[in-house]
């Protein structure tokens, strides 16, 4: 599944980052802490977390992750968003909390 | 080939700038994708520490066609027991720096699983040394 057929299914709000929409979902990883998606995450997943600044693009970008999914509502700080747009890694947003979210991911992606 | 970078401590908006230049140079250097990603975590787990333990800091990165040595200077508190930091779980990381996400403790652990070489000095007072040796060859 790509991004965008993600995005679509469930109706995800698209920060940034467009460019990086066709890119193929390997899976997910779901954290608050940077230093475990760091160790953890794998190439390819997608990153569910609230955390908003700038290190969760830095942490996707070294990681080589898929796209983030912010959840609850939360919304990007500006140079957040900045960075999704130049690096064309996508940054999305829901009002699901992370519990329903990783759910329904987990569904689809299995 | 040799390379520099200043870490300003307290200055996430820039931290993993350096991780991130390393990274683009080993692609470019061809080397293996799986020593790649673990450099990188590594690098950016001694990076950060640095902005968000010490007061200031250098990268020194020796890379030629065997290996890469990241030597990483910083001026700051220092570590009075590395074998307890080593611990995971355990962080001195301030509140500021939480509520970001850092200070799960698990940083140190992370370079130690991901390096094929670390070591660590550091000085109480002064300041810490570490050096992370990668090979390209295995
Ligand atoms: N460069 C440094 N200068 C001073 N103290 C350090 C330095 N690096 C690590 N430490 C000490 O070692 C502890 C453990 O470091 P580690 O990287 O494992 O965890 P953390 O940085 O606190 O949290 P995390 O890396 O999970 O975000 C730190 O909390 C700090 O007390
Ligand atoms: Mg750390």
């Amino acid at each position: 599944m790509t991004v965008e057929q993600l995005k679509e299914k469930l109706g995800l709000k698209v920060f940034g980052g467009e460019q990086g929409l066709a890119n193929e979902i390997s899976g997910g990883y779901v954290s608050d802490l940077l230093s475990d998606v760091m160790g953890n995450a794998d190439t390819g997943q997608i990153w569910i977390t609230l955390q908003t600044h700038k290190n969760v693009m830095a942490i996707a970008s070294l990681k080589d992750l898929v796209a983030i999914i912010l959840v609850k509502n939360h919304e990007p700080e500006e140079d957040t968003l900045a960075q999704s747009n130049e690096e064309g890694i996508p940054l999305l947003g829901t009002n699901m909390s992370t519990f329903e979210l990783s759910g329904k991911i987990y569904e689809l992606l299995k | 080939m040799h390379f520099e970078y200043q870490i300003e401590g307290g200055n996430f908006t820039r931290a993993g700038f350096a991780s991130s230049e390393i990274k683009k140079m080993l692609k470019q250097l061809n080397v293996d994708l799986a020593i790649i990603k673990r450099t990188v975590v590594a690098t950016y787990e001694a990076e950060v520490n640095v902005v968000a333990h010490a007061y200031s800091g250098t990268i020194y990165v020796d890379v030629d066609e065997k290996k890469i040595i990241i030597k990483l200077v910083d001026e700051g508190p220092g570590i009075p027991d590395i074998e307890q930091a080593m611990k995971e779980g355990y962080s001195t990381a301030s509140s500021r720096v939480r509520e970001m996400g850092f200070g799960a403790g698990m940083g140190l652990p992370n370079m130690k699983k991901n390096a094929d070489d670390l070591k660590i000095s550091s000085e109480v007072g002064k300041g810490t040394t570490v050096e992370i040796r990668m090979r390209f060859s295995s």
